[in-house]
């Protein structure tokens, strides 16, 4: 219940009514209906539903890459564009998306150059979020020296890099085998802990949204919306073999039980 | 490399067995003839050795044109006019040149095209349509219009030469420029970066690939290009004019030469090109 309370007290995206529809030729598509929503600073939420939920427009909608058609999103108390403006966020991607012609170190640097930060500035950044992904070392390979697994974590140290509150990733790590993946939930949380930042994660994976949030968001389709919102009661520290506790397992239920009343897998 | 050794020789001996063959075929008529006016009858071997060497064959053999060849790169004071590298460094310096505004050009107007909604729709038909215009038939124009306002020599043959060469850079380069997918376009909204930073440190880079394979037919083009535009007007150098001269003159040795030349010319150039892509590239980390 504090966790709750101290949401309440800083807001860093508020969604009310939220609303968002594509037209297309085959008429309106209703991405988004109704969403309400508050998320907290610090608070790790995870997004999931099956696909066609709105689950990464909601999260395109925070990062102001889609516009909301109805209702009102903010995101620290400015509209998405003002806040992206301000950047507010780091935004990771299912594609670590890193450009070949660039070292891991010049990857990281891009947001830098581009945000005006003194040469110096940039160095010891780049310095400082790559040992944060335990990159250190790797800054002078190219991209396709790296394993997926690894160019994952640098394109997370490219959206650390500028120092942005809010870090928003849709299925970061949708695209790596499962071991890569668990490894990566794990240094993740760890990451978070250190830093303190607030997280918006887009996952389809049961164990995965279980294992790393404070809060599991469930979606469902047609039209995208909310129908579940479960606080973790699991404790902040959590080793993996926490997944094998009675805990994890009943919030693991009732994230599949709330997948399932939204969606009846026609 | 000895791998590759063999099947380029076989395919050069393969070349050079129908070249003969078929110089025996065509100028075999003439020898003929001069059998005729003569008296004489011709046995086989007489055939075959009256088209080796004729004065104007309507195909001359390979060692014709190598001896041609020879004579002009190496048998010349390069300041000769009957030097075929004189000629070639006329060629060549119209190339070059029209191959930096066509470059430029197909650039800047790629550029255009992707930065500008109404350039994209109005620009790329106009390009297509002077690609489909011949040019032989806009060359003497070019000539023409540009000495009447008092330009001559070597600009002309550079704008003919550019005209052909900034399409397939135009081409090349709007491809290239929009070749980042739509992820990485985001990437580049959530840092609110503007259109030239997205420009410089996105598109730019991304084009690289696309832009050398482009300037490899862009320099084969300046080359024809520079070679047409030699050819009206009566121009006097250049290995255009060395070809114009020479069907004047059915000096079909003289034409075969300036050929070659102009072909090994080409491929230099080409082979210059792919160097300094294989460089960059490497520079960039974009080869592996």
């Amino acid at each position: 219940m504090m966790k709750d309370l101290s949401s309440m007290a800083a807001p860093v995206i508020e969604a009310q009514g939220v609303g968002l529809t594509f037209e297309t030729n085959d008429g309106p598509v209703h991405a988004l209906k109704d969403v309400n929503l508050t998320i907290g600073r610090g608070d790790f939420v995870s997004f999931i539903g099956p696909s066609g939920c709105g689950k990464t427009t909601f999260l395109r909608a925070i990062a102001a890459l889609e516009h909301p058609t109805e209702g009102r999103l903010t995101v620290n108390g400015m509209t998405p564009d003002k806040a992206r403006q301000a950047r507010a966020y780091g935004y990771v991607f299912q594609a670590a998306g890193l450009y070949p012609w660039r070292t891991i170190a010049g990857n990281v640097k891009l947001p830098l150059e581009i945000m005006g930060f003194s040469r110096a500035e940039q160095e010891e950044r780049v310095q400082k979020v790559l040992s944060l992904v335990d990159l250190e070392g790797f800054g002078k390979k190219f991209p396709w020296q790296l394993s997926g697994g690894m160019q994952q974590r640098a394109s997370i140290a490219r959206a650390l890099a500028f120092d942005a509150d809010i870090l928003l990733m849709d299925e970061p790590f949708g695209a790596l085998d499962e071991i890569v993946r668990d490894r990566l939930n794990e240094e993740l949380l760890k990451l978070w802990a250190r830093t303190g930042k607030t997280i918006g994660f887009v996952t389809h994976s049961i164990p995965e949204a279980v294992y790393l949030s404070t809060r599991i968001v469930v979606m469902s389709p047609r039209p995208g919306r909310i129908t579940d919102v479960i606080e973790s009661t699991l404790p902040r520290e959590r080793p993996l073999d926490i997944r094998d506790t009675p805990e994890f397992i009943a919030i693991a239920h009732r994230v599949r039980e709330g997948l399932r009343a939204g969606h009846s897998y026609d | 490399m000895m791998r590759s050794v063999l099947p380029i020789l076989t395919v050069l001996a393969a070349i050079l067995v129908v070249w003969y063959g078929a110089a025996v075929w065509l100028n075999s008529a003439w020898a003929y003839d001069q059998a005729a006016r003569e008296g004489r009858e011709l046995t086989l071997v007489d055939v075959v050795n009256g088209t080796m060497a004729q004065e104007r064959p309507v195909l001359p053999v390979p060692h014709q044109v190598a001896k041609g060849l020879w004579d002009g790169v190496a048998g010349q004071k390069i300041t000769s006019k009957r030097s075929l590298v004189w000629h070639g460094w006329v060629t060549l310096s119209a190339t070059l040149l029209g191959f930096a505004i066509g470059t430029g050009l197909g650039i800047a107007l790629a550029v255009g095209i992707v930065h500008n909604k109404a350039m994209d729709l109005s620009v790329m038909p106009w390009a297509i349509a002077s690609q489909t215009i011949p040019i032989l038939a806009i060359a003497p124009m070019v000539i023409v219009v540009l000495a009447s306002l008092g330009v001559t020599g070597l600009l002309p043959k550079a704008v003919i030469s550019a005209y052909l060469s900034f399409f397939p850079v135009l081409v090349g380069m709007v491809k290239g420029l929009r070749a980042p997918d739509g992820m990485q376009l985001d990437l580049l909204k959530t840092y609110n970066a503007s259109s030239a930073a997205t420009f410089w440190k996105l598109r730019l880079p991304a084009s690289m690939p696309y832009l050398f394979a482009s300037l490899k037919v862009g320099i084969a083009a300046s080359l024809v290009g520079a070679i047409v535009g030699e050819l009206p007007a009566g121009a006097t150098a250049g290995l255009g004019a060395r070809l114009l001269s020479g069907s004047y003159y059915g000096q079909t040795v003289q034409i075969w030469a300036a050929l070659f030349a102009a072909a090994t010319l080409a491929a230099v150039l080409v082979m210059v090109v792919g160097l300094i892509e294989r460089v960059t590239l490497k520079r960039m980390g974009m080869a592996r």
